[in-house]
C-alpha cells in the first residue's frame, strides 16, 4: 500500500519535533519541563492558593490540548505518543510544576489509556501529598446511549468543558467547586461529529480506516472509532440536520434558552466548509428559538489530516455563560 | 540453579528482542481492529524495560522488576504501559527481596501478573483484551501445572480472542467487526509468557 504523504522527518521523532516548534512559537504562553519534555506548563496562570487544571492525552488533536494551556484556562498538559495516553510520569511532573497549594483537577477525555495513567498520577500525587481529582469528558453523543453517559468518548466539546473549569479555578473557587464546574459543564455539553476520510499514524503512514470515496460515515471518533450510519456523502445541510436532530433530542432546550456553538474541523476539513455548515446550525437554532451566545469555527480538536467535521453545543446558563465569557490567554485560544 | 538477577536481565533482553521481531506482524494485527500501534507500543516498552535492568549493577529480584516497570511504563504510556507496569510491580512483590528465587516458583509469577493487569484493566474473561491469555495461563499456575501447559493454555486463550467481541479499549469501536480477528494485546502476552517459560526451565 502507498504511504500516505506527511511532512515529517522521521515518525517516531515526530511528537516530540511537534513540541520543540511549540515552544519556539508561543514562548510568552508555554514552557517545557527539562525533566519532562512532554509536559508544557502555562508562563502566567498558575499561582499559590489556585486550583490546578492539568489536561492531557493523546497527539494528533492539536490544538487540543497544547493550544488551551494558559491563564484562565489549563494550567499545563501531558500529551503522549500520536492517539496514545501519556504514561503518568509527564502528567506528575506538570501537576507538581503549576500547583498552588489547592489541589488538582485532572481534566480529560474519557478513553482506557488515559483513566489508567491518569489514574496512576493521581496515585503518585496523593503519595506526594498532593489532592488530585480527575473529571472525564463525554459529550460525544454517538458513542454510547444517553443512558450510558459515564461510557461516551470526550471530544471537541472539551474546549468549552476546559474552558468552564478554567475559568472557576482562575476565579479562585475551591477543589470542590472546580470539580462540580467541570461535571456541570461536561452534563450540558453534546457534539456529535462526522468523518469524509481516513487519518494515517506518522508511525505507520496508512490509512486508520477505509472509507470509500463518495461516502460518509456520522458520529465518527477522534481516533477512526466507527460512528453510528455510514452512508452516501450528503449535502452539508443534511449532514449538519443530522447531527443537529441527534443533539437537539437530547438537549431538550426550551425556547429562549442560550447555547455556545463549536464548528470543529477534524483536520483536513477547510473553513469555507464549517461556516457553511455553521449557516445551517444558526437557521436550526433560530428556528428552534435558541440564542447563540458565542459560536467557534476552527480546528479546535483534529484528527491529524482527516476530513471531517463535527458539531458542539454547550447549553448555557448564567454560570456557565459567565465562565465562557471570563479571560483567558493561551497559545492557540483567547478569550474576553 | 535458582533464578537470578542476571537471569531475569536475560529474561528481559529476551523479551526486548522477541518484541522487536514481532514488531510489525502484532501492528498488522492491531492494524485489522485497532490503530495499529500495538507492535511499536510492545517493542518500546521492553526495550525501555530491558534497559532499566541492564543498568543496575545491584539489587534484589524485587528492585530489576519494579525497575522494568518504571522503564516500561515512562516508554509507553497508552493501555499497555499501565497493565504491564501494574504486571511487573506484582511480579517484583512476588518474587520479593531476595537475589535469587527457586525455579519451581515461576508460575507464581505468572499468577501476579495476571492479577495485577486485572485489577488495573478491569477487564474479566471473554472481553477480547490481553487478559484472555494471562488468565487461562494464570489459572494453570495456580493449579499446579507445569510452564508447557501453562504457555499452551495463554496460547489456546489467544487463539480463542478470535471467536470474540471486543468490548473494551479501541477495538471495542468495530463490535461485532472485531469477530474473526485475534486480540492483539493477546498475542503478544502469549509471546510474553513463553519467554517466561524459557528462562524458568
Amino acid at each position: 500500500m502507498t504511504e500516505t504523504q506527511k511532512l515529517i522527518n522521521d515518525g517516531n521523532r515526530a511528537v516530540d519535533e511537534m513540541l520543540a516548534g511549540i515552544a519556539a512559537a508561543h514562548p510568552h504562553h508555554v514552557a517545557r519541563l527539562d525533566h519532562a519534555p512532554r509536559a508544557i506548563i502555562a508562563r502566567h496562570g498558575p499561582r499559590p492558593g489556585k486550583v490546578a487544571i492539568v489536561v492531557g492525552g493523546g497527539s494528533g488533536h492539536e490544538p487540543t490540548f497544547l493550544g488551551y494551556v494558559g491563564k484562565g484556562l489549563a494550567d499545563a498538559c501531558a500529551v503522549g505518543n500520536v492517539f496514545a495516553s501519556p504514561p503518568p510520569q509527564p502528567a506528575v511532573d506538570a501537576a507538581m510544576a503549576v500547583h498552588g497549594g489547592a489541589g488538582v483537577l485532572f481534566l480529560y477525555g474519557n478513553y482506557a489509556g488515559d483513566v489508567m495513567n491518569f489514574d496512576m498520577a493521581s496515585e503518585l500525587l496523593e503519595m506526594e501529598g498532593i489532592e488530585a481529582r480527575t473529571v472525564l469528558t463525554t459529550d460525544d453523543v454517538a458513542s454510547a446511549p444517553a443512558g450510558e453517559r459515564d461510557k461516551r468518548r470526550g471530544v471537541a466539546g472539551n474546549v468549552f468543558i476546559f474552558k468552564a473549569a478554567g475559568a472557576a479555578a482562575d476565579l479562585m473557587m475551591p477543589l470542590d467547586e472546580v470539580v462540580r464546574v467541570a461535571h456541570h459543564a461536561n452534563a450540558r455539553t453534546y457534539t456529535m461529529g462526522v468523518a469524509l476520510s481516513a487519518c494515517s499514524l506518522p508511525q505507520t503512514r496508512r490509512p486508520n480506516f477505509d472509507l470509500p470515496a463518495g461516502q460518509m460515515e456520522i458520529g465518527m471518533g477522534i481516533h477512526g472509532e466507527p460512528g453510528v450510519r455510514r452512508g452516501p456523502l450528503l449535502p452539508a445541510n443534511a449532514v449538519a440536520d443530522e447531527m443537529l436532530d441527534a443533539i437537539l433530542a437530547e438537549m431538550k432546550a426550551d425556547p429562549g434558552d442560550e447555547v455556545a456553538v463549536l464548528v470543529n474541523s477534524l483536520g483536513a476539513t477547510p473553513l469555507m466548509e464549517l461556516y457553511i455548515l455553521n449557516a445551517r446550525v444558526a437557521e436550526r437554532l433560530a428556528a428552534a428559538g435558541l440564542k447563540v451566545h458565542v459560536t467557534l469555527v476552527g480546528p479546535y480538536c483534529t484528527s491529524l489530516e482527516m476530513a471531517g467535521a463535527s458539531i458542539t453545543l454547550m447549553h448555557l446558563d448564567d454560570e456557565l455563560k459567565r465562565l465562557l465569557d471570563h479571560p483567558c490567554d493561551c497559545a492557540m485560544f483567547r478569550a474576553g | 540453579m535458582d533464578f537470578t538477577t542476571d537471569d531475569l536481565k536475560a529474561l528481559f533482553a529476551a523479551l526486548a528482542a522477541r518484541m522487536k521481531a514481532e514488531r510489525d506482524g502484532l501492528c498488522a494485527l492491531d492494524g485489522v481492529i485497532g490503530d495499529a500501534d500495538h507492535g511499536i507500543a510492545m517493542e518500546q516498552g521492553m526495550a525501555a524495560a530491558s534497559d532499566a535492568v541492564a543498568a543496575l549493577t545491584e539489587g534484589t529480584l524485587q528492585d530489576h522488576f519494579n525497575a522494568a516497570a518504571k522503564g516500561f511504563l515512562n516508554a509507553v504510556g497508552a493501555s499497555s504501559g499501565p497493565l504491564y507496569a501494574t504486571a511487573l510491580l506484582r511480579a517484583g512483590k512476588a518474587a520479593g527481596p531476595r537475589p535469587a528465587m527457586p525455579r519451581t516458583e515461576g508460575p507464581l509469577l505468572i499468577v501476579a501478573m495476571a492479577e495485577g493487569i486485572q485489577t488495573r484493566g478491569k477487564a474479566e474473561l471473554g472481553h477480547k483484551t490481553m487478559l484472555d491469555a494471562w488468565l487461562p495461563a494464570a489459572n494453570a499456575a495456580q493449579a499446579g501445572a507445569s510452564f508447557v501447559e501453562i504457555v499452551a493454555a495463554a496460547d489456546a486463550g489467544a487463539a480463542a480472542t478470535a471467536d470474540m467481541i471486543a468490548t473494551l479499549g479501541r477495538a471495542a469501536r468495530l463490535g461485532e467487526r472485531s469477530r474473526g480477528h485475534r486480540d492483539p494485546g493477546a498475542v503478544s502476552a502469549a509471546m510474553i509468557i513463553a519467554e517466561f517459560a524459557r528462562a524458568f526451565a
